[in-house]
């Protein structure tokens, strides 16, 4: 049955269903709904859970580490600077293969400050080592949720379900919350094959020598790439009882015949969406929705893009000094495709920015106009800037 | 009978089996085996980053026979707050150990243990001090005590070593109202021991802060860490006290009150103290007035009978006249 839910309840809700037994979190907007409402849910006896108020992010990711050790079922979201304080326990969480799940409500990084949606932290810690999947509306945020603790347990791999901060989680919409049978069914118990257990002590986290730390390294990077396997099998198994798939690795719509295809993450997929049905465009494009960012679906991007001509890239992150971060590693995976599509790699809706539905078709325009085929920001207005600036 | 032998007909537990690599004489490796024995194989240990967790665990070895894990240098207190927390919902009783360095304690991880002793949770946090970064070469940290030479804080024309003071840990620990805080030295097994049963058997956050000498770090030889240990508490530079919900609890009297140059000779890290010059006659009598101040502070001066439970004697604390274990 569809509620009208904020994004941040029903992501709080998917949380509960998971039967979580430890939370810990500390605040930031755009996350504070979602650890709000778990709270309340919590006082009011609906969510039987552990939920500790930290005095950081940085101890927020510990404590969940520390917990998901211990044995049990852990959560905690952030954003923005909270995943930039936690990166160094981002990366330690992932080098001991913890699963757990959090979420990050995409939100920019100062400075300059802004409160407001961007993907720019999440993609600082691209390669931290955890599964990244992107929700391009909110009820995929709740079932992405539900998935991930599959799929972080399974692969033993930490997941981060990257919602847009205020895009989603501030926003209202028909969402349907599964019920607890339903998660029940898909869900196993909490198990962790290195639990903590005095009647069998092992040591986690020790010092490794240039001897093993390779294959250290090699073991956990292939661990993620086969992780496309548990994403996808996660995705139709919650499809089945759900009714409902979130596209797996990633989504295509638009016609066959399409020649030129805009690739995003995230809810700018939506806006695009609406965009393709409110304008008459000058030509068919396709429209793709990377859900899974790591592992980064290579196979599954050269199948979708292997007749196209031009893959244009509309990113919220700015690789700085560089240019396109998506935009680089889609041109790479397509290299190895015999007639390659032309990659064209814009950011847009930094910090906030809204992104019009006119973005479609000023996209597709560009086409038309030479190129150098080198990253912009597309939004950006010049004039406000100085001269030497532009 | 071989000594290999009666050690292994000892019923003692043991927490941290021999044949780690740590340095010939380092008390820190001696204090964490007393401690694991004391608390007994149903724990489990977060460690933080330093020499206690690489010494221990060099892959695929590890000394431990509790269960352990080291995560971050700055979170130790944090991911065995998530222990506790797991243990608490899953109605398991095994208590959680935090192990940490002074730097680990007083500096980087400081954030982490004061919100977990603030949150009160079941957690017994052990601070080994050995009063520097030694993992990392002997730099100085918060609870290097004043005027030690560190590589970070050297003797110069312009500096005698460090400039501050050795950080009150223990009283900022206390401020939190932490049903038990306590300090305790290497040189003092028994008390050690009987601390970490105490603690063991308080349901809420409790500290334990060990003083061990670092042979390496100090500039003594191994075989004298636990006479310089002693030295500490018998000068008033490390005073033994108790602490219950922040207030006083008691201390380990001091029969013979050592002068602080007796301490600070048998280590390299204070050479620079015993020349000429005046203004290291300033600091050792700055070293002295310090030393005065603790025992005032802490009531430390035994009341000139002989104490069975002084820093001479049974080496435990004494609680208003009464032992207690």
């Amino acid at each position: 049955m569809l509620q009208a839910l904020e994004g941040s309840q029903a992501v709080a809700q998917a949380v509960a269903l998971c039967r979580p037994q430890v939370i810990a979190a500390y605040p930031i907007t755009p996350q504070t709904h979602i650890v709000e409402n778990i709270s309340k849910l919590v006082a009011d006896g609906k969510l039987k859970c552990e939920f500790i108020s930290v005095e950081s992010e940085f101890s927020a990711a510990s404590v969940v580490l520390g917990a998901a050790i211990a044995g049990s079922r852990a959560y905690t979201a952030t954003a923005s600077q909270g995943i930039l304080l936690m990166a160094e326990v981002l990366y330690n969480i992932a080098g001991l293969r913890v699963p757990l799940v959090m979420t990050c409500a995409n939100r920019a990084i100062s400075s300059p400050l802004s409160i407001w949606n961007d993907q720019q932290d999440s993609m600082a810690v691209r390669d931290a080592g955890w599964i990244q999947l992107y929700c391009a509306d909110n009820q995929e945020a709740v079932d992405t949720t539900i998935q991930a603790y599959r799929i972080a347990e399974r692969t033993e791999l930490p997941v981060m379900v990257c919602m847009d901060g205020f895009t989603l989680t501030h926003t209202l919409e028909g969402i349907d919350i599964p019920t607890q049978e339903q998660v029940d069914s898909f869900l196993p118990k909490y198990k962790f094959s290195r639990t903590l257990d005095p009647q069998n002590p092992i040591s986690i986290g020790t010092l490794v020598s240039p001897d093993f730390y390779s294959e250290a390294r090699h073991s956990h990077h292939s661990a993620i790439l086969n992780a496309e396997a548990e994403i996808i099998a996660a995705d139709q198994d919650w499809e089945k009882i759900s009714g409902r798939n979130s596209g797996g690795l990633l989504t295509v719509v638009g016609p066959a015949e399409a020649k030129v295809a805009v690739l995003t993450i995230g809810s700018v997929y939506g806006t695009l969406r609406a965009a393709m049905d409110e304008f008459d465009l000058e030509q068919p494009v396709k429209l793709i929705h990377l859900r899974s960012f790591r592992p980064f679906p290579i196979d599954a991007l050269k199948v979708v893009c292997k007749d196209l001509d031009h893959v244009i890239i509309l990113e919220r992150a700015i690789g700085l000094g560089s240019g396109s971060i998506i935009g680089l590693e889609v041109l790479a995976a397509l290299t190895e495709l015999d007639k390659p599509p032309k990659v064209h790699k814009f950011a847009a809706g930094l910090g906030g920015r809204d992104i019009p539905l006119e973005i479609l078709p000023r996209l597709l325009a560009t086409l038309n106009e030479p190129s150098d085929g080198r990253f912009r920001i597309f939004d950006v207005e010049l004039d406000k800037l100085p001269k030497e600036d532009r | 009978m071989q000594v290999s032998q009666l050690r292994e007909r000892q019923p003692r537990f043991r927490g941290l089996e021999s044949g780690h690599r740590a340095c010939t004489g380092c008390a820190e490796a001696l204090a964490a085996r007393l401690v694991t024995e004391a608390a007994g194989p149903d724990v489990m240990v977060a460690n933080a980053t330093g020499c206690l967790e690489i010494f221990t665990t060099p892959w695929p070895e590890s000394a431990w026979r509790v269960p352990w894990i080291h995560s971050l240098f700055e979170n130790a207190s944090a991911v065995a707050a998530g222990m506790e927390a797991a243990l608490k919902a899953q109605g398991k009783s095994t208590k959680v150990l935090a192990f940490g360095g002074d730097g680990g304690t007083f500096d980087i991880g400081f954030q982490s243990l004061s919100g977990m002793l603030e949150r009160g949770q079941n957690v017994l946090y052990v601070c080994f001090d050995n009063e520097a970064y030694m993992n990392t070469g002997v730099q100085r940290s918060s609870s290097t005590p004043h005027a030690a030479m560190t590589t970070t804080s050297p003797y110069g024309k312009e500096r005698m070593g460090k400039r501050h003071l050795k950080k009150d840990i223990v009283s900022i620990i206390a401020a939190h109202h932490i049903p038990y805080a306590a300090t305790t030295s290497v040189a003092y097994p028994s008390d050690i021991r009987k601390k970490v049963r105490r603690a063991m058997a308080i349901e809420g956050s409790t500290f334990l802060q060990i003083h061990c000498p670092c042979p390496l770090g100090w500039g003594h030889e191994g075989y004298k860490s636990i006479e310089v240990a002693r030295l500490a508490v018998q000068t008033g530079l490390f005073p033994i006290i108790e602490l219950e919900r922040g207030g006083l609890a008691g201390v380990m009297p001091l029969r013979n009150i050592r002068p602080v140059v007796e301490y600070l000779q048998e280590q390299q890290r204070f050479k620079h103290l015993f020349t000429d010059e005046l203004r290291a006659k300033e600091e050792l009598e700055h070293i002295q007035a310090i030393a005065d101040h603790n025992i005032e502070i802490y009531g430390l001066r035994s009341d000139g009978h002989k104490d069975a439970f002084d820093s001479e004697g049974m080496d435990t604390v004494r609680r208003g006249g009464m032992r207690w274990a």
